[in-house]
């Protein structure tokens, strides 16, 4: 009987000492935010004519990636051209080499990346806590994603699509052909959705079969347990290599939607949203000023006169100050991953999954595409 | 008595209780359970953290929005229905592949545990081959290996197998559906009596039987009423009671019918073999365990062979069996959650997409966990009572 009375007391002891203590954090958080408020108040009054200098705040992120020694970034493995695991183990694709040029602005060494291969439906969840610093993951920019899930999005590095892949022999020449279809998707996706809207607007009935993998979607559509395969069609052209007989497949012409892809980091940290933005802002930059991997080292040290190019290769301004990286990290970053056309073509060209880039959204803006970076200066 | 050491007395006793082995253990107890909750508080604490600073909500509002995608299974759907109607699909789906997968991996478990103990060497190899494969390789690659390599190894839809009203392809299993007509009401009401009736009447002529010595054919008498009463009504029920609909290829589709999908073959088939296996083997320990004199006695009564199995061994095998059937049975409902492997859309695999189509993974992934959480605790609770009802009773 007493004992039990001593272990009630005790107990109750113990959550009235917790309770207490789930009260505490507050305290030093409002001391903080009223610290926080002065400062403010002091730095707008002064310094209203040389804005620069008082934003010397370094990411929280940068320095905790520092500290680690490597980047970790949320990639694909699975799908050829964007994120593909090779058979010598290593990750090639167009969204893996934005990693390794993030990397090497940070550190000057594009290996100095942990890749983390993510499924879609994992991937915003490893933002959120952490696990990642930075998704490259072939993922939609959407308002809800933007806006509900604490997740930024960046520059879009490449302009998709969703579309449909049938099989030649089916007969069917457009989506308006494919009433009572069973549709095989990846779970998790905009595509999903995409998919649900498409078939409605056109009135027409049809099946979904979800998987939360790319390659076991791929391989129930290969064995014929679908009559389509919808996916991003940059995705679709990836996939179609892996088929049995790729020459037996065909994506039909129609874009269910817009995929505007690009990096993703949590919301909380605007320094580090800036240093990613810029990162992509100037390989694309890069391109525009035809500066390439190979004669980027020649170009910063033959004193260019473009005064653009001067600041991208540090020559001139303290860009990498403000960012917190080295002046010159644009120079590791092109001559590591080459500019925005050199990532493409590497890994998306004739040689890789072949999607022309002449004449789409993802040209240069000068070329009637959509790749627009603002000015650097 | 306070007078003989007035220092030492009071010192020795308020400190005395420190020795108290009472106290010790109480103490210890107390600082665990502190401990625990420490525990426990910092992890939901650093939850709670993350969700704020990201500025999310825990909220379950959102299973009232439109989901904007179909489950391909199940009950129909509308892009338009809720995400709630979503998730119900789901447990729908869960919950039809465990109901029949716990019947079946009865039923095979069974008859492969008997089968282990046969005296005929052929049957008994082949069956502990079976078990012994399937028990050791992981559930997901039989899962695998059963729907991408031979399920959809099947002949596509143009090319399908069909025997009379039968199909087979890679599409599904398609057969015909019965469709209650206008004498079905009256027919369902005559069969139900038929049943009641038959079993009743197969009480009181066994009971006839065990008391007066005489033979009454208790099985003969209540089988005919049990199939000729119903087959009688069928017959002279004015419009038929059931019509078939036969599946038949419609564009793309078989329509009509019913159909048995490749995805639900390949989980279910998948985990009746994994769980038979188990429950094979713990059958076959539990007839094991009867003293081996209980089979000779009954034998010696002149019992056939399957009757000593089915009157005097299997009876008191269950006491040993029902146990670690229960942690079969379990594992069947949870590992019911590997169906998004091969695309069956289950509670697991709705619920993964729910919750990436609102991003609110917190609520979602708790609420799955408290229903596969109900679900457990209910078997559990079905099996114990089973278990008090088949222990010996002590008079």
């Amino acid at each position: 009987m007493r004992r039990s009375r001593l272990l009630i007391v005790l107990l109750g002891a113990a959550i009235l000492l917790l309770a207490l203590g789930a009260c505490q954090p507050a305290e030093p958080e409002v001391i903080t935010k009223v610290e926080t408020q002065e400062v403010t108040i002091v730095e707008t009054q002064e310094v209203q004519v040389n804005v620069p200098v008082s934003f010397q705040m370094e990411s929280q992120r940068l320095a905790a990636v520092k500290a680690n020694g490597v980047l970790r970034c949320g990639v694909n493995s699975g799908v050829p051209g964007f994120g593909f695991l090779n058979e010598s183990g290593e990750f090639v694709g167009f969204d893996t080499d934005f990693c390794r040029a993030i990397a090497t602005a940070i550190f000057g060494d594009p290996s100095a990346v942990e890749f983390r291969p993510l499924t879609a439906a994992e991937r915003f969840t490893a933002l959120q806590t952490n696990e990642v610093d930075v998704l490259i993951r072939n993922t939609t920019w959407t308002f809800t994603r933007d806006v509900e899930l604490g997740t930024d999005f960046g520059p879009t590095t490449f302009y998709d699509g969703q579309g449909m892949m049938v099989r030649k022999d089916s007969g069917f020449d457009s989506l308006n052909d494919m009433e009572g279809a069973t549709v095989c998707v990846l779970s998790g996706t905009t595509t999903e959705l995409n998919l649900a809207d498409a078939f409605s607007s056109r009135g027409l009935s049809y099946d979904t079969l979800v998987f939360d993998k790319s390659d076991e979607t791929a391989a129930a559509y290969d064995e014929g347990r679908c009559d389509g395969l919808t996916s991003d069609k940059s995705q679709l052209a990836g996939l179609r290599t892996t088929m049995t007989n790729p020459a037996d497949h065909k994506i039909l012409p129609e874009t269910m939607s817009k995929e505007p892809l690009g990096p993703v980091w949590a919301q909380g940290d605007q320094q580090w949203g800036d240093l990613v933005r810029w990162v992509v802002n100037g390989v694309i930059i890069a391109e525009e000023k035809d500066i390439t991997a190979a004669n980027v080292a020649e170009t910063a040290a033959g004193d260019p006169q473009d005064p653009e190019v001067r600041r991208l290769l540090g020559l001139e301004g303290s860009f990498g100050e403000l960012l917190g990286l080295d002046p010159d990290f644009m120079v590791n970053v092109i001559s590591a991953a080459g500019n925005y056309g050199e990532i493409y073509e590497r890994n998306l060209g004739p040689d890789g999954t072949d999607i022309p880039r002449a004449g789409s959204a993802n040209a240069l803006w000068s070329d009637g595409g959509l790749l627009y970076a603002p000015p650097w200066r | 008595m306070t007078e003989t050491s007035p220092e030492q007395t009071p010192k020795n006793s308020s400190f005395a209780f420190l020795r108290d082995l009472r106290f010790i253990q109480a103490l210890a107890q107390a600082v665990f359970v502190i401990l625990v909750l420490l525990a426990g508080r910092w992890l939901i604490g650093n939850l709670l953290e993350s969700v704020q600073t990201r500025g999310l909500s825990l909220s379950f509002d959102f299973f009232r929005r439109t989901a904007g995608f179909v489950v391909g299974e199940g009950l129909p759907m509308e892009r338009t229905d809720t995400f709630w109607y979503a998730y119900l699909i789901g447990l729908y789906n869960s919950l039809r592949v465990i109901g029949i997968g716990l019947l079946l991996a009865t039923v095979v478990g069974v008859l492969a545990g008997i089968a282990l103990l046969s005296t005929n060497w052929l049957l008994r190899s082949l069956v502990s081959i079976y078990v012994e494969i399937m028990r050791n390789t992981p559930l997901l690659v039989q899962l695998f290996f059963i729907y991408f390599g031979i399920i959809l190894k099947l002949p596509s839809l143009q090319d399908r197998i069909t025997v009379g009203a039968f199909s087979l392809s890679n599409r599904g299993f398609y057969f015909p559906k019965p469709i209650p007509g206008t004498g079905f009401p009256l027919w369902i009401a005559v069969t139900l009596a038929a049943v009641v009736v038959s079993i009743v009447l197969y009480r009181v002529l066994l009971n006839r039987r065990v008391q007066q010595g005489v033979e009454t054919r208790p099985l003969l008498w209540s089988g005919i009423i049990l199939i000729g009463v119903p087959a009688a009504v069928w017959i002279f029920t004015p419009g038929h009671p059931l019509a078939l609909d036969y599946p038949a290829l419609q564009g793309l589709r078989m329509e009509g019918g019913a159909t048995l999908s490749p995805e639900f073959a390949g989980i279910l088939v998948g985990l009746v073999l994994y769980t038979g296996a188990f429950i094979a083997d713990i059958v076959r320990a539990g007839i094991l365990a009867v003293a081996k004199g209980q089979q000779e006695a009954a034998t010696a009564l002149g019992l056939s062979k399957s009757q000593v199995l089915r009157l005097v061994v299997l009876p008191q095998a269950m006491r040993v069996i029902i146990p670690p059937l229960t942690n079969q049975f379990l594992n069947l409902a949870k590992n019911s959650s590997l169906a998004v492997g091969v695309g069956y859309p289950d509670l697991y695999n709705v619920s993964s997409t729910i919750f990436n189509q609102s991003g609110q993974a917190v609520q979602v992934i708790s609420l799955m966990m408290g229903t596969y959480l109900v679900m457990s605790l209910l078997i559990s609770a079905v099996m114990n009572y089973l278990n008090s009802r088949l222990q010996i009773k002590e008079r």
